[in-house]
């Protein structure tokens, strides 16, 4: 099993999620460029990850130029045959703009970047990451202009319902409140899956919290539950 | 013939728009009564190569549809003019 990152023109985590997965984790990772389009040396069981930044300046909106590259049409053709993707931050806008995840990523309620640890848990249900970790609060940065996700009342009550919420926003006791969300995101949510829960999207930065000499591992379990 | 497609983007209107809600803050702040809501879209001018005006407004609706408008957020309306 193996990691494929992509680096659009403005990525800035790209690195960071090498090294997360390469050193922290002992992955194997190839760097893929998003004007190439291949992807046959990754099968179904490997992982593409979409990492975070500013792809294209954020220009237009965030994520709708990258969502057009040529490696992306090839991630949503991996994606719809089954393979797993994951997209942080920016790689959330990407997923959404590309409509392999439901909603959008708003500009955050309070008008203000916020970078910052929050608190946030997993709620269970039959997705990889919810199965894999343990349902305890987990410390995990986030840096966003825009990450409040919104989606229409139908979408919302359909992710609910089958239990594609992988993450919400909550206090260090794992209370989901008003207080606790840092974008006005619905419903708190920080991170969702697709229907056929082979897709994940999440505002928080796990590949800031993999190292020890960071003082903060809890991304790692996140990670880990990709791998294998 | 040349047309200029004229595109208006707004965020829908059940969504809160910070900007505008910034903006507003704003104006009441400088003394500027009477406005009582702002909200704050985009602009997008488009130079359109096509043999009539209800083609170029294709044209410009297609180009909205796939990638210039996210309908999920924004609302759009295409205004054509030679």
């Amino acid at each position: 099993m193996k990691f494929g990152v992509i680096v659009f023109p403005g990525s800035n985590c790209d690195r960071d999620m090498l090294h997360a997965l390469q050193d922290d984790l002992q992955q194997e990772v190839i760097m893929l460029w998003h004007k190439d389009s291949d992807l046959s040396m990754f099968t179904t069981d490997d992982c593409i990850i979409l990492p975070g930044g500013f792809s294209y300046g954020d220009y237009l909106r965030c994520g709708a130029l990258a969502r057009f590259s040529p490696m992306m049409e090839q991630v949503i053709a991996f994606a719809n045959r089954g393979g797993k993707v994951f997209g942080v931050c920016n790689g959330f806008q990407i997923l959404c703009e590309s409509g392999l995840l439901p909603g959008v990523l708003l500009q955050n309620d309070h008008q203000k970047f916020v970078c910052k640890n929050v608190y946030i848990k997993n709620e269970g249900g039959d997705n990889r990451i919810a199965q894999k970790i343990a349902q305890k609060t987990l410390k995990i940065p986030v840096a966003h202009g825009e990450g409040r996700y919104f989606a229409d009342d139908a979408t919302i009550a359909s992710l609910e319902a089958n239990h594609q919420v992988i993450f919400r926003y909550c206090d260090e006791q794992g209370n989901v409140t008003k207080e606790s969300n840092p974008n006005g995101a619905i419903n708190n949510i920080a991170g969702i899956c697709n229907s056929t829960k082979n897709v994940f999207g999440m505002m928080p930065h796990p590949e800031r919290a993999c190292s020890d000499a960071l003082h903060n591992i809890d991304g790692r379990a996140i990670l880990q539950a990709l791998s294998n | 013939m040349k047309y200029a497609a004229h595109i208006n983007v707004m965020p829908l209107k059940e969504l809160l728009d910070p900007q505008g809600k910034a903006v507003s803050t704003s104006l009441s702040g400088l003394g500027i009564d009477g406005i009582q809501d702002v909200r704050i879209g985009k602009h997008i001018l488009l130079q359109v190569e096509a043999a009539s005006a209800e083609e170029a407004k294709a044209i410009a609706t297609n180009a909205c549809q796939k990638l210039l408008v996210n309908r999920v957020m924004e609302s759009f309306e295409v205004t054509i003019t030679e």
